[in-house]
């Protein structure tokens, strides 16, 4: 028996001191292989009178067992040991800074048209768009602005050479035209606005000779001036989220509309700081009116029949009123500090219902 | 137009503050630009009367004076040299403040003598640069009162932006009569009693133009004495920002801002024989009021004497024979001018007067008589002389006519219901004459209410004085519960190109529609005909035919900043011709420097062509172009590098372009290159038929078998040619084609290439036998050697 402890001893150290899976392996063979130590006991145990061949053989089993265990035993520490070893080795600085996000922006003028359209589309408002090279008769005479009139000399035109028959082309000084363009081409009941560029030949700190105006247009039998309040209020409620938004209608004057309305916001201006609100002063923003009989009649619609209302409002005011951006003209600049500071990200896309308005 | 608050009160009976007043206009539709109180901080100087005056002891320029202040008498020291005893002057006491160096007066010894307030000069008051002395009131001036109330300086200035329909408030009267209509106050009644004539003028007048004006009254006053006019009359023209000339002159000035008459008056003595009203002749030149000579033409109304032209019919006077302080016979002028003629002549002119505004926004006919009568009058009480009978040349334009109000309408129009009883009074409040037919109105408006045309004119009258705030506020229904779609198939694409771009890190600009001529003729436009006639710089003076440019120049314009590296993109119009088909709605985008900054892990790579392919193609991809029909062609514009660029179709249809610009445009626009750009015409992608639903998708249970293939082709060869005839071999089999290597040089022969691609096949009915796959195999190989003349490599 001593002999058996004595193999068992020396498998046992063989396999404990195997450092890799190939030396376990050479263990195993020399120990349980065809000619390992313990293989060849079993080969013995043939000689053996029948009593001591039961007992020895029994104990050689349960040596076969200890040794194989501690084979698979000392098989899986050193698979630890590797893997333990492999994420040791593979360890990384987890403070390192990602690239740079190279997402681009959505330019505000854009983020603010898309703001408008979901307002005015929630009240059945449907867009619709005109050329910025207008004839002299959409911009100016079917609006009721005849050559001698006053409110053209204030539109400040930008012409373009006059052609064959005399006449100029010129840039649309407001989206109004398209009112026009649509009146002709579709019968009532209406209701559009008509985001887009409009020109003057203005260029100062508070004026540039191209800029944005929405212009909306109701027309039907039975919309009125209280329709007119209800529609721009909502309007303007919803576009600066304030609910309690107090809005002012005062009477003025648009060749195209009769009554006509100016439309004003309440705000603050406490401590030099411009805040949208109710507070003791008004900010314009709107002008609009019913639409002019003679307008519906350069139309061809019947002013005895028909009626509706029309506004018309700058874009980048109040994207420069809702936004904080302090200056007209750096809309245009294309600088992209600015592009980046107060554009928006490509996939915040203005909704009532998700709230992502205001 | 300027007024003051108790300028509005002459006409006015009222006892409304200001406040009340200006927002009373606000909402009548006379828009209160401001409200300039003069008199703020001079509140506490009073007038006082220097009781004795005695040189200082102890310096020659300085005198001792005692001033009475009403209540109290105080030793003050003076260094004007107009202080004199008996005189009476504005004083301010110990504690108040001088408004122009903003100091406290406090009680001092000047020289061992005690001082105890000023007197003072307008200068230190802020109300001129009035150095010259102390002010020196008229010797019946009270003492003991606040000088804001002796100067007229206590009636607040009211700046109103009257509309250019209400022409009747350009002057004070007519902004009071709207006043009255609300009934804040009652409008005083005007005396227009006639003045009766002495003598038969021996000016006549003649109108050859009765068009260009209709009539013209006209009247000599002489013996008369010009001068200055009267401090009310001074200060009612100083509190609108004009200054006071002469009597005759400031009574024309008075006039047109009291009652909205513009006249003129002529120096009678000056005039050759009589005045004839015409059109001015080629050649003819007049040497105006202010100073300018004009040269006239036929267009111009002139009146003109035996010597030539000597006023601008409702424009402006002529120097030769205006009035002076030597003027002792005058002829005024009363008239009625074309709105249209005088704006026209002014416009020619480059005149701007407060006539012109008046005439060419058009003048009460009715009140040119009484206008007449009022300048008279006050010509004779402020100059004395004796009047001539009136002179009348022409007739008075027929101004009446009349409209319906029915009952409904400013319910049905303006969302008010009004009775029409209160519509009556508000009209005729406002002058209108309104008469009774059944429950509906017929109103005539008044004489100076030449804006008035229709009832809906009528309507905003009742409403404005009623006030919008009345109207209530009535939802605008919807016609369906559930919003429908506010912009169509095209808006909606190029929406989501926009954001497309912008998730793929390029920038949305928005930038003029005009630029440059030469950055027009580099991106092949500079048309004449869109060439503007009045741009504002020549920078901004043709419409752009492309837009392009103003990105190259925006990329300049950053990189000058310190920003080389960027993208950016404009989705925006270009004008091809003047034509609302010419206007084309594109994408373009930029980008130069580097893709990335630099950074541990991601690779910067300057932008190439390619670059710009995949940015256009997801452009027009998002605008509903399909994909894998797009054909790329290497025939660019001129303004791309001929080498590296490229043109995008789908069949015939020219979707866009691409590519590095070419070097002499960067040098043109001073840009450091490369630069890739691309453009792509949104509305030149066809409508996609396809709904939002799916087609069935078929998923096969069999595995799909990848292969690779390289094949050796001439070096001119397309890539799209080798990559179509590959997919061609077996459109059922291949899902999928990818090129993933181009290799030139080393092992390959001069002039060749060869294009590597991965080719997976899916099958449907069973797994790929080897027979199949090799079958396939050479059917793809023999498609490419087809079409492209390439080899397989060994």
């Amino acid at each position: 028996m001593d002999d058996l402890e004595q193999l068992k001893k020396g498998a046992l150290g063989e396999i404990a001191a195997a450092a890799s899976l190939d030396a376990i392996e050479a263990a195993r063979v020399g120990i349980l292989g065809r000619s390992g130590a313990l293989t060849q006991r079993m080969r013995g145990l043939g000689a053996l009178d029948p009593e001591t061949r039961r007992e020895t053989g029994a104990a050689l089993n349960r040596l076969k067992d200890v040794i194989a265990d501690a084979i698979e035993a000392r098989k899986a520490d050193l698979a630890d040991a590797a893997r333990s070893a492999r994420l040791a080795a593979e360890r990384a600085d987890v403070t390192l800074p990602v690239p740079p996000d190279m997402t681009g922006r959505v330019h505000p003028i854009s983020q603010t048209v898309d703001e408008i359209v979901e307002i005015f589309g929630e009240m059945g408002f449907a867009v619709a768009e005109g050329p910025h090279i207008e004839e002299d008769f959409y911009n100016f005479t079917a609006l009721n602005i005849p050559p001698e009139h006053p409110a053209r000399q204030e539109h400040d035109t930008f012409y373009l050479p006059e052609r064959a028959d005399g006449s100029r082309l010129v840039l649309r000084t407001h989206t109004s035209p398209v009112q026009i363009r649509t009146m002709q081409a579709q019968q009532p009941p209406i209701r559009i606005i008509v985001p887009g560029r409009t020109f003057r030949a203005d260029h100062d700190a508070t004026h540039s000779p191209m800029f944005h105006q929405v212009e909306g247009l109701v027309i039907d039998r039975t919309t009125h001036m209280g329709h007119l309040k209800g529609c721009l209020i909502e309007f303007c409620r919803a576009f600066f989220g304030i609910d309690d938004l107090p809005v002012r209608f005062r009477p003025s004057y648009f060749p195209f509309t009769e009554p006509s309305a100016e439309v004003d916001i309440g705000c603050s201006r406490e401590g030099g700081e411009l805040k949208i609100g109710a507070g003791s002063g008004w900010l314009e923003i709107l002008g609009s009116g019913m639409v002019h009989p003679q307008v519906l009649r350069n139309c061809g619609v019947d002013p005895d029949e028909y009626q509706g209302f029309a506004f018309g409002m700058g874009i980048e005011r109040v994207a420069m009123l809702k936004y904080g951006i302090p200056d007209l003209r750096t809309f245009y600049e294309s600088d992209l500090r600015w592009l980046r500071h107060y554009g928006f990200l490509p996939l915040d896309i203005p909704s009532l219902v998700r709230g992502a308005l205001v | 137009m300027k007024t003051t608050v108790s300028w509005l009160k002459g006409h006015l009976d009222t006892e409304a503050g200001t406040d009340a007043l200006v927002e009373r206009l606000v909402m009548l539709g006379h828009d209160v630009d401001g409200v300039e109180d003069r008199g703020s901080g001079l509140g506490d100087f009073v007038t006082a009367r220097v009781v004795s005056a005695e040189q200082h002891p102890q310096a020659d320029r300085l005198r001792v004076c005692v001033v009475d202040n009403g209540t109290e008498r105080i030793q003050v020291v003076c260094g004007a040299p107009n202080a004199r005893a008996g005189m009476i002057g504005v004083f301010g006491r110990t504690g108040v403040t001088v408004p122009k160096t903003g100091t406290v007066l406090t009680e001092s010894a000047i020289r061992g003598i005690a001082s105890r307030g000023m007197l003072m000069s307008e200068a230190e008051l802020k109300l001129s640069d009035n150095h010259d002395g102390i002010i020196d009131l008229p010797p019946d001036t009270p003492v003991g009162v606040r000088y804001v109330s002796i100067a007229g300086l206590d009636d607040p200035v009211i700046d109103i932006k009257v509309t250019p329909n209400r022409a009747d408030c350009l002057g004070t009267r007519g902004l009071a009569r709207d006043l009255a209509a609300t009934g804040i106050g009652t409008l005083k009644p005007l005396d227009t009693t006639p003045v009766p004539g002495r003598f038969t003028s021996p000016i006549g007048l003649k109108i050859d133009d009765l068009k260009a004006c209709p009539l013209f009254l006209g009247r000599h006053i002489r013996g008369l004495k010009n001068g200055p006019s009267p401090d009310w009359l001074k200060s009612r023209l100083e509190s609108i920002g004009l200054r006071p000339i002469s009597i005759l002159v400031d009574i024309t000035n008075f006039l047109t801002f009291d009652l909205d008459r513009p006249l003129h008056v002529f120096d009678a003595a000056k005039i050759a024989r009589g005045l004839t009203v015409r059109l001015a002749r080629a050649g003819e030149k007049m040497l105006a009021l202010n100073g300018r000579e004009y040269a006239l033409d036929p267009e111009v109304c002139a009146i003109a004497d035996d010597n030539g032209v000597q006023s601008l019919g409702g424009v402006m006077g002529g120097e030769p024979t205006s009035c002076t302080d030597e003027t002792t016979d005058v002829f005024i002028e009363a008239a009625l001018f074309d709105p249209v003629r005088t704006a026209a002549t002014g416009r020619r002119l480059e005149i701007i007067s407060d006539a012109r505004y008046r005439f060419e926004r058009g003048i009460d006919p009715e009140f040119t008589g009484p206008g007449l009568e009022i300048a008279t009058r006050l010509i004779l009480d402020l100059c004395g002389g004796e009047p001539s009978e009136i002179v009348v040349a022409g007739a008075q334009p027929e101004w009446r006519r009349s409209y319906t109000l029915r009952a409904d309408r400013p319910k049905s129009l303006g969302g008010l219901a009004v009775a029409p009883e209160d519509s009556r009074r508000i009209l005729e409040t406002l002058g209108f004459a309104a008469e009774a037919k059944g429950s509906d109105l017929i109103v005539s408006p008044p004489p100076w209410r030449g804006d008035v045309i229709g009832e809906a004119d009528l309507v905003e009258e009742v409403l404005r004085v009623k006030g919008y705030d009345d109207i209530p506020i009535v939802p605008l229904a919807r016609d369906t519960v559930v919003s429908r779609p506010a912009i169509d198939a095209k808006r909606r694409r190029a929406e989501l190109v926009r954001r497309i771009l912008a998730s793929r890190g390029l920038v949305e600009t928005v930038a003029f529609s005009f630029i440059s001529e030469k950055a027009a003729k580099a991106f092949g436009g500079g048309d004449t005909k869109l060439r503007l006639v009045n741009p504002i710089a020549a920078d901004l003076s043709v419409m752009r035919p492309s837009v392009l440019p103003a990105l190259v120049e925006a990329a300049q314009r950053n990189a000058d900043r310190g920003f080389p590296d960027l993208a950016l993109f404009e989705l925006g119009p270009l004008y091809r011709d003047d034509t609302p088909a010419g206007q084309i709605n594109a994408a373009a985008g930029i980008r130069s420097g580097r893709t990335v900054p630099r950074d541990w892990r991601a690779k910067p790579e300057a932008p190439d062509f390619i670059l710009a392919k995949s940015d256009a193609i997801a452009a027009l991809v998002a605008a509903g172009a399909p994909a894998d029909n797009i054909q790329t062609s290497a025939d660019p514009p001129a303004w791309y590098h001929p080498g590296r660029a490229g043109m995008l179709r789908l069949g015939p249809t020219v979707l866009g372009h691409f590519g590095e610009l070419h070097p002499d445009v960067l040098e043109a626009f001073d840009v450091k290159g490369p630069v890739a750009a691309f453009e792509v015409f949104l509305d030149a992608v066809p409508a996609s038929r396809a709904g939002r639903a799916r087609p069935p998708l078929r998923l096969s249970v069999f595995q799909p078998v990848e292969r690779d293939f390289a094949f050796v082709v001439d070096a001119n060869v397309a890539a799209e040619t080798l990559l179509r005839a590959a997919r061609g071999a077996d459109r059922k089999l291949v899902t999928d084609i990818r090129l993933f290597d181009v290799y030139e040089g080393t092992g390959l022969p001069d002039g060749k290439k060869s294009l590597a691609i991965s080719v997976t096949l899916q099958p449907q009915v069973g797994t790929l036998t080897d027979a199949e796959i090799e079958a396939f195999s050479k059917r793809l190989v023999a498609a490419v050697a087809k079409a492209t003349g390439g080899i397989l490599r060994g």
